[in-house]
């Protein structure tokens, strides 16, 4: 068996959940304050990829990262990055795609947290930096993972997008999903079947710790 | 001196009314906010503390400008020096009580101030625990302890003892007013109880849909009577009675019920809920009817 198209998804969704995390923990704090006439419109934006197929999102990442266009050639021009059928251009888009999965969690936990908290932290001569990375943050733990998860997650299982953007380039683009795309048009249902199983185990295993832990069951476990 | 001459637009709909003071606080005192829910306590002293703005007025404190709407200075609640008890306590969940008071120290602060403080507020034994594993009281007094770390200017509480048990809230008071007098604050608080308005204060403003009606020392305020009285109690009228021609009044005070025999003259308008005053004077003589015409039917 082949294990690169596994090893680029794992690479994919890492390097995805990290962009994710520095771009979505000031997006959701900024969310969570807020009280801009924009923020609705913020909120629809982040949370498009939740309902937009996938393919819409794919035919106008091409659009915009192709080297015939303003956005693509300026990329490619100033940054001397191809962002179509590229890694790099599979990470902006997962980034994107996977956007709501990480902001959505850390807005709700930031939101649940009691406004005093933050407050008596001014008071304190605290900045919203240290508000936010020592008071904030630390207290809804159980929301960053779960958006780390999600995210991570949700990237493992991306398939349209990277069809339309990254297409089907050994090493560069052909993560799991669409190896096992791949493979199931060439009838070798066992490498699709060895491919989607272990898609399939890390998938579970991974939604089955974020409930764990969001349940506390894990707690009660350790305290036995 | 603090001087706060604000304007702010409070509510929504049709419970909407303007907050608008004009009040000065001298240093060192201590000054209860006390009136009706919903009549602009908590927000007056959010504006002072920097945490809602007001919508025009200037706020002052010993001559150094905090807010000012027409020349555009609102100081930071960073910068005003002030030590807020929230009425949740605002405890850090992530923090032991000692890690809530060592993140409120400032550096300029001497470093044996906190133990100091866990001494004095009976915490040294609950340093090291979460704020989650603690009771009400203990919350209230590392609430109290962590303001104080940062050796304020201004101290505010809003409404710190309302959740807490009768001994616990005495024992707390005297906290508050050895805290206040021994550093010298000044500290505004939210109150409802009388007896701790009567106790702690030197001056109360009550305020009614966001004006302070009156302002003055609490003893002057509750007790327009002037009663030269030996005791005296604020208590909850409980129940009225009318027994032939005299009242029985039962008034909580404390959390002891009281009877008291009353004139109909005396009730008024005293009803049920009421807020009195239970005074006994150094004679006191009273007459009872032994015989005679009966007045009932």
């Amino acid at each position: 068996m082949n294990w690169e198209p596994l090893r680029l998804t794992f690479e994919l969704a890492m390097t995805t959940t990290i962009v994710l995390l520095v771009v979505s923990v000031p997006l959701a704090f900024w969310l969570s304050k807020t009280t801009s006439r924009i923020k609705p419109v913020i909120e629809t934006l982040v949370s498009m990829p939740l309902v937009l197929p996938p393919t819409v999102l794919g035919f106008y990442f091409l659009l915009a990262f192709s080297p015939n266009n303003a956005f693509g050639s300026w990329i490619n021009e100033w940054l001397g990055i191809q962002l179509v059928f590229s890694f790099g251009g599979l990470v902006v888009a997962s980034v994107i795609y996977s956007l709501p999965f990480m902001v959505q969690p850390i807005q709700a936990g930031l939101t649940s947290l009691p406004p005093s908290l933050s407050e008596a932290a001014a008071t304190m001569g605290k900045s919203a930096r240290i508000q936010l990375f020592r008071v904030l943050l630390p207290n809804i733990r159980k929301s960053l993972l779960t958006g780390i998860v999600l995210a991570f997650a949700h990237t493992v299982g991306e398939f349209g997008v990277v069809l339309m953007i990254g297409g089907n380039i050994p090493g560069e683009t052909r993560v799991a999903s669409i190896a096992i795309y791949d493979e199931v048009e060439s009838l070798n249902y066992v490498a699709a079947n060895s491919y989607s199983l272990i898609l399939f185990a890390l998938t579970f295993a991974l939604l089955l710790l974020v409930y764990l832990l969001n349940g506390g069951y894990l707690k009660r476990f350790w305290k036995w | 001196m603090v001087e706060v001459r604000i304007h702010k637009k409070l509510g929504s709909g049709t419970a909407q009314f303007t907050l608008h003071t004009d009040l000065t606080i001298a240093e060192g005192s201590l000054l209860t906010l006390y009136g009706p829910s919903g009549s602009g306590k908590t927000s007056l002293l959010r504006v002072i503390a920097g945490l809602l703005p007001p919508d025009k007025g200037n706020i002052t404190f010993q001559g150094r400008t905090w807010f000012d709407s027409e020349k555009k200075i609102n100081l930071p609640p960073q910068k005003r020096n002030i030590g807020y008890v929230f009425q949740d306590y605002a405890l850090f969940p992530n923090m032991t009580v000692i890690e809530n008071l060592k993140f409120a120290k400032s550096k300029s602060a001497p470093d044996n101030i906190i133990a100091d403080l866990l001494d004095i507020m009976d915490l040294a034994t609950l340093a090291n625990r979460k704020p989650a594993t603690l009771s009400g009281g203990q919350k209230q007094r590392v609430a109290l302890a962590r303001a104080l770390v940062q050796q304020p200017d201004i101290l505010l509480l809003d409404e710190p003892l309302a959740a807490l048990d009768m001994d616990m809230r005495l024992s707390l008071q005297d906290h508050i007013l050895d805290a206040h007098k021994k550093l010298g604050l000044t500290t505004i608080m939210v109150s409802h109880d009388l007896g701790e308005i009567m106790k702690l204060s030197d001056t109360t403003a009550i305020l009614k849909e966001g004006r302070i009606t009156q302002l003055g020392p609490p003893g002057e305020l509750f007790m327009e009577k002037h009663i030269s009285g030996k005791f005296q109690f604020t208590g909850t009228v409980l129940h009225l009675i009318q027994q032939d021609v005299i009242y029985i009044v039962s008034v909580l005070i404390g959390n002891n019920i009281v009877k008291v025999v009353a004139h109909p003259s005396e009730i008024g308008g005293i009803l049920p809920g009421d807020k009195v005053v239970v005074a006994s004077k150094a004679f006191n003589p009273v007459i009872y009817k032994i015989s005679g015409n009966s007045v009932s039917e």
